[in-house]
């Protein structure tokens, strides 16, 4: 039986061609960076280049990019760094209920330091609402962080109305954009945000980079102490080979980004067409009009999220739901719990399907047909 | 020899110990196609985030990566409170003292947990346990473990042989000693893991911490069965028949041991000597008795029975009553038996089910004492 996997959003697999490019920097370039002899030059020189590369895939210029371990360092940096650095400015963030964990606990963190923080609404569509954000600003605000595209949902946040929503007031706005970064065009010349982190693993390339776009002269503190590489931003001698596996996945989405939107557009609709003629019981969570079409989070009324991740995986298809417990069981997702309240059956009943480059029409509608199989069989168990 | 097994999907309910790691092993090792599932049944996190159920769960899969097989947690945190704990409670509160080791494997481990792993397509499930099961004519019977000193028959006297027939138990015809050795042998991360202690949710605590967590305690007075006052007790939940330590009574003489409470007045009493006449009775009257092979039982027979869990069997009479209750009439007098636990029969090395014990008898009176 064929292993499926539809679980793109946690992780991607690498592309051959970003592995083929990281081999002659495992193989040849072993120079830091910042050595002032020609073995240093030369890794500096792939560095500038992979940098370049990356900052122009957002129209951003090159000194505004900062590398980091990935999106959670980058989410780290962006905001706990932005908020230490203009705290003389005011002591408020604004936020979403609806964040990666990577913000959110970063914002809870900044809580206990003295900071407030406003969480915003999502709403069943799985977005904020503008009106939310305009009422929670406050002449005491700094920082705002809305994530672009939500990773459990797929739903696309209307970024560009925040940002003109913004545009008034003085403060920072940090986009969290790793789900958006493969599918969307992003150009910080149109689009006002003033940080925007992204991660390599989620578009093919290694894991263990990312990085934080920031907009010159937003100020920022670094949070480890060391050298002075990224400007200072960020110290550490740089992950050369992550770097340039990261160049390489971003020049392919580059290349590829609206074939693949085409792509995966007509993969959900196959994968859900099955679903219908199988007759599954299902609802999308989220908008289906504004959403990204390599995700689609499902719900099954009447289904038990645990037993069917279970069933979905020893029948070869890989999908997942929520955030894993401590113990491995699932908890709720706090994504699902923000869009629809604590007390529905449907943030228990809900699975993550997210399609990826490797994956073909076939598989998907194989998989969709597992799908219906494991459906039919609990839903038949559920009434004995 | 044409081998099924490879075809035969076999769910195993994995704790983290060195039990259940080795049952997946030698099921995986018959060629099962091996399916390991930690349950998390209670959460116990502490301030600091840490929970023992991650610990062990972390076990799990460390051991099911060395054996290469799948591995799952699911969550029965509200079945075992609502079946489990409730009930728990409940008799401490009628100073009673429970066996949640039996409830929990009947509602949760046999059934919650088995009709998940059906769910999982599973043609059976396995546990760590020491028990055997056998086929016999068409009929699935339970018979001990083969080591005497681990036997858990006591604790599965509620399962029917609807379940058996879809139970595997890997080390029933094994004895401990051996199954740590092959946990050693094959460097399993969980083979000099302590056995855990006591009731699975409380674990190494102290008990009567946790149990005044939940319950209120009211301390009153410790008195002889004519009335001699003789201290204080804590709370009449934290003390079992038969019990010597924690009293706190001195003087001369022998030492003095809990033959009963009474509720209404909260007294705990106390008399002197092991082999205090108060302590021992006759028969008892059993209730919520389960037969594995119902069909086998007969109105009136003997059998032996366990009254406690490692008791040394004893000779026995039972006789069936209505609303499953059964009198059970014992050949020679038992000392300190104990409401609330069970009781549980065999016939030679066939467990044949068992039941709660509820009232304790001598000379065809109810020893109103005992509580």
């Amino acid at each position: 039986m064929k292993a499926i996997y539809l679980d793109h959003a946690a992780t991607t697999p690498l592309s051959e061609e970003v592995l083929e490019a990281m081999i002659p920097i495992y193989n040849d370039i072993f120079g830091n960076p910042s050595s002032v002899h020609s073995f240093g030059r030369k890794a500096r020189q792939i560095l500038d280049n992979a940098r370049r590369t990356i900052a122009d895939s957002i129209h951003a210029n090159e000194k505004d990019i900062i590398f980091t371990s990935g999106a959670t360092e980058a989410n780290n940096l962006a905001l706990i760094g932005t908020a230490k650095a203009n705290r003389n400015k005011g002591n408020h963030i604004i936020t979403t209920e609806q964040e990666h964990h990577a913000v959110l606990h970063a914002a809870e963190y900044l809580e206990e330091e003295g900071f407030n923080v406003t969480y915003l609404p999502i709403n069943k569509d799985g977005k904020i609402s503008i009106n939310d954000l305009k009422n929670a600003l406050t002449d005491d605000t700094i920082l705002v962080s809305v994530m672009y595209v939500n990773n459990e949902t797929g739903v696309i946040q209307p970024i560009n109305e925040i940002a003109d929503a913004l545009t008034e007031a003085d403060v920072i706005f940090h986009t969290d954009a790793v789900q958006a970064f493969g599918l969307i065009d992003i150009n910080v010349e149109t689009l006002k945000v003033d940080l925007l982190s992204v991660s390599s693993h989620k578009i093919n390339g290694p894991k263990g980079i990312g990085f934080l776009y920031t907009r010159e002269n937003i100020p920022i503190y670094a949070q480890l102490y060391g050298g002075e590489q990224e400007r200072k931003r960020r110290p550490g001698t740089e992950n050369m080979v992550g770097i340039v596996g990261f160049q390489k996945a971003v020049e392919l989405v580059v290349k590829n980004r609206n074939l693949w939107q085409e792509q995966y557009k007509q993969y959900k609709e196959a994968f859900l067409a099955v679903l219908k003629n199988e007759k599954i019981n299902f609802e999308i969570n989220g908008d289906p009009k504004s959403m990204i079409p390599s995700t689609i989070n499902l719900s099954f009324p009447g289904i038990n999220v645990e037993k069917m991740l279970m069933n979905l995986d020893i029948e070869g298809v890989a999908a997942s739901s929520g955030s894993a417990c401590t113990a491995g069981s699932i908890d709720p997702s706090h994504v699902l719990v923000a869009m629809f309240g604590k007390d529905t059956e449907r943030t228990q009943n809900s699975i993550r399907f997210s399609f990826g480059i490797h994956n073909t029409l076939e598989d998907v509608e194989e998989a969709a047909r597992r799908l219906a199989k494991i459906v039919h069989r609990l839903t038949r168990n559920e009434s004995r | 020899m044409v081998n099924d097994n490879q075809n035969t999907r076999v769910v195993i309910g994995m704790s983290g110990g060195v039990d259940s790691s080795v049952a997946a092993l030698l099921l995986k090792e018959q060629g099962y196609e091996v399916i390991g599932i930690f349950m998390k049944n209670w959460d116990d996190t502490d301030e600091f985030g840490v929970c023992t159920a991650t610990e062990d769960f972390d076990d799990v899969v460390r051991v099911c990566n060395q054996l290469d097989i799948p591995y799952y947690s699911v969550n029965f945190e509200k079945q075992y409170w609502d079946k489990v704990f409730t009930y728990f409670l409940d008799e401490y509160k009628a100073g009673r003292t429970p066996n949640p080791d039996v409830v929990c494997n009947k509602e949760i481990k046999f059934k919650a947990f088995l009709d998940h792993a059906l769910d999982l397509g599973a043609d059976y499930v396995a546990t760590g346990h020491y028990a055997q099961v056998r086929e016999r004519s068409g009929h699935y019977e339970m018979l001990r473990g083969i080591d005497e000193n681990k036997d858990q028959t006591y604790f599965l006297n509620q399962l029917t042989e609807d379940v058996l027939k879809r139970v595997m138990f890997p080390l029933g015809h094994m004895d401990k000693s051996e199954v740590r050795e092959i946990a050693k042998e094959h460097h399993l991360v969980t083979a000099s893991k302590k056995d855990s202690t006591g009731i699975c949710f409380i674990g190494e605590r102290n008990f009567k911490e946790f149990l005044s967590e939940y319950l209120p305690a009211q301390p009153g007075e410790m008195r002889t069965l004519n009335g001699e006052w003789k201290g204080r007790h804590d709370g009449l939940m934290y003390y079992t028949i038969g019990q010597r330590q924690g009293l706190g009574i001195g003087g001369p003489g022998d030492p003095w041991f809990v033959v009963g409470k009474n509720l209404d007045e909260n007294i705990l009493y106390v008399e002197q000597g092991f082999s205090n006449d108060y302590l021992y009775s006759d028969s008892l009257l059993a209730i919520d008795i389960n037969w594995i092979n119902p069909v086998r039982v007969e109105k009136t027979f003997t059998c032996t029975a366990k009254f406690r869990y490692r008791q040394k069997d004893s000779d026995v009479t039972v006789t069936l009553l209505e609303n499953n209750q059964a009198l059970v009439t014992f050949d020679e007098s038992q000392r300190a038996i104990t409401p609330g636990q069970a009781v549980v029969f065999y016939d030679g090395e066939v467990c044949l089910g068992g039941g709660t014990i509820d009232r304790i008898m001598k000379n065809d009176k109810p020893l109103d004492y005992v509580g």
